[in-house]
């Protein structure tokens, strides 16, 4: 009993260690943001985050249109084959596009991001980290936070709703070509019962959750890859840890807001 | 050599690490434009000594002074400012792999200084003309052999005209003729820019041949400190075990088991 609670504390201790050093990160980011640019001379350097946007955003489009679409495209089956129960199939339009605009839109794009971004962020500064790299970083008085991170949080943070955006239509048109093909669905009707029942509100609410993703994404992904330790097995350890808590945080984050629009009847 | 401008100067360093004592009391004065060689057996200090040197680790006790000002007392933006004034080559040489060779020996100038993005070319083409590698602007580090690797290494961290320049380990990884360049390079460096060099190593070829004066490290403790000349003709049998690298002497490489059969069958 004594060991397992002896296990059970160590355990809680790393990961009070792990939160309080996350949160010296991301403030420490959130200094170099908004504080250092006016204290000090330019140091945020435009190319390091256009760079950044281009691997994480343009990169992305393909993987996320492929799965946000085939999503879609379930979705619309699947929501036919209820409603075809209760003879309401035109109503697959507006279920399509409502459930992928506040909610599988965002955390789908951000799932297949944190996959492909977040597992690329962690590798790339990890293996810095064992041959280094990042030392030499330190050396040359260039700060790595400053130099590594930073550009990786603007960069996702401006292009994970844009991704969004591109995979929440891309789904509906998923719906929409199961709508008009398999389930006979006049196309200007299948489109007008989207647009009756799509606010801006459910856009809206899915985009901010993206926001809060790309920033788990970023600093998660950037956490691990500082603190990676023992060669290109620890790279490869920390490249899972990242992956893995990404998910875990973003699920998690999901429900969370999500609870706070629904019960404030946002 | 006594009246010459003390750089460094480091008072009484004690540094434990993971319950270890690795530094143990150590003392000594650098001087400007000299090139001074720490050596010494795996696992003396000599690389946590550097490591106290650049600023990246503080000491449980002691001072180090640059300039007169005590580096162990500084905040994280204050050694900045110093660290500009010195280089560092890595023993991996540590060039960052995203980038070129231009635009590795230029990030220092780049982060640091405003100057034009032409006269930064300039700088970085003669940069690499020192350290013998013209008209390799364009490659990627992973293209370059590990002598080449260190080169560039060397010029980045020549680029901010430094004061001081720190090498781990130069010729670690490095067939004898590369070895042989890079030492010559320690040397001109020092004879042209009057550079001050601080050489970790335990390559005793290329301690002869560089050294003013060299620091023998065991235990976290100076052995010796003195002139190369001083060094080889050392009286102590540690540091003449090391220099002549001999199995049998005072350090024991293998552990003295009385019970190794024992050591061996006991599960």
């Amino acid at each position: 009993m004594l060991r397992f609670l002896e296990i059970l504390g160590t355990f809680a201790k790393n990961q009070i260690i792990t939160l309080i050093n996350f949160t010296k990160l991301f403030l420490d980011t959130l200094f170099w943001i908004f504080v250092a640019p006016f204290t000090r001379r330019r140091y945020l350097k435009r190319e390091s985050i256009f760079y950044q946007m281009v691997f994480m955003g343009l990169r992305s489009v393909i993987i996320v249109f492929f799965v946000t679409f085939f999503t879609g495209f379930v979705l619309a089956m699947q929501a036919a084959y209820q409603l075809k129960q209760v003879g309401a199939v035109v109503y697959v339009a507006s279920l399509v596009a409502v459930s992928l605009a506040r909610e599988l839109g965002p955390v789908l794009t951000a799932l297949v991001v944190a996959g492909r971004v977040g597992a690329a962020i962690t590798a790339e500064i990890g293996s810095m980290s064992v041959t280094e790299q990042l030392e030499a970083l330190d050396t040359m008085a260039i700060n790595p936070t400053r130099f590594l991170v930073v550009p990786r949080l603007i960069a996702l943070f401006f292009m994970l709703p844009c991704l969004t955006i591109i995979g929440d239509f891309v789904g509906m048109f998923g719906g929409y070509l199961i709508g008009v093909l398999n389930l006979k669905i006049n196309s200007a009707h299948y489109i007008h019962v989207t647009l009756k029942f799509l606010s801006l509100k459910d856009i809206y609410t899915g985009l901010s959750k993206s926001f809060v993703f790309a920033i788990i994404i970023a600093m998660v992904g950037c956490y691990q890859g500082l603190n990676t330790k023992g060669g290109a097995q620890g790279v490869g350890k920390a490249t899972t840890l990242s992956v893995v808590t990404s998910f875990i945080l973003i699920i998690l984050a999901d429900a969370v807001l999500t609870a706070i629009y629904y019960f404030s009847n946002i | 050599m006594e009246n010459r401008e003390v750089v460094i100067s480091v008072r009484d360093l004690e540094k434990s690490l993971g319950g270890l004592r690795v530094l143990n009391g150590i003392s000594f004065d650098i001087y400007k434009g000299e090139t001074f060689v720490i050596m010494g057996g795996s696992g003396c200090g000599k690389t946590t000594l550097l490591r106290h040197l650049i600023g990246a680790l503080k000491p449980d006790k002691g001072h180090i002074y640059y300039a007169n000002k005590d580096i162990t007392t500084l905040s994280s933006m204050e050694i900045d400012n110093f660290r500009k004034k010195f280089g560092m080559v890595f023993q991996s040489a540590a060039l960052l792999d995203s980038l070129s060779v231009e635009e590795n020996v230029a990030l220092p100038l780049k982060e640091h200084t405003k100057l034009d993005e032409n006269i930064m070319k300039i700088i970085v083409k003669m940069k690499l003309a020192l350290v013998g590698l013209r008209g390799f602007e364009n490659l990627m580090p992973s293209e370059l052999s590990g002598g080449m690797k260190k080169r560039v290494g060397l010029a980045r961290a020549i680029a901010m005209d430094p004061e001081i320049v720190f090498y781990d380990e130069p010729s670690s990884g490095l067939d004898p003729i590369v070895t042989a360049v890079i030492d010559d390079l320690i040397l001109d460096l020092s004879k042209k820019l009057l550079i001050t060099s601080i050489v970790v190593t335990h390559d005793m070829n290329s301690v002869f041949r560089i050294a003013d004066r060299v620091a023998m490290l065991h235990k976290g403790k100076i052995l010796e400190i003195g002139t190369r000349e001083e060094i080889k003709n050392s009286s102590n049998p540690i540091v003449q075990q090391f220099i002549k690298g001999e199995t049998e002497g005072p350090v024991d490489f293998f552990k003295k088991g009385e019970d190794y059969l024992t050591e061996l069958v006991d599960q």
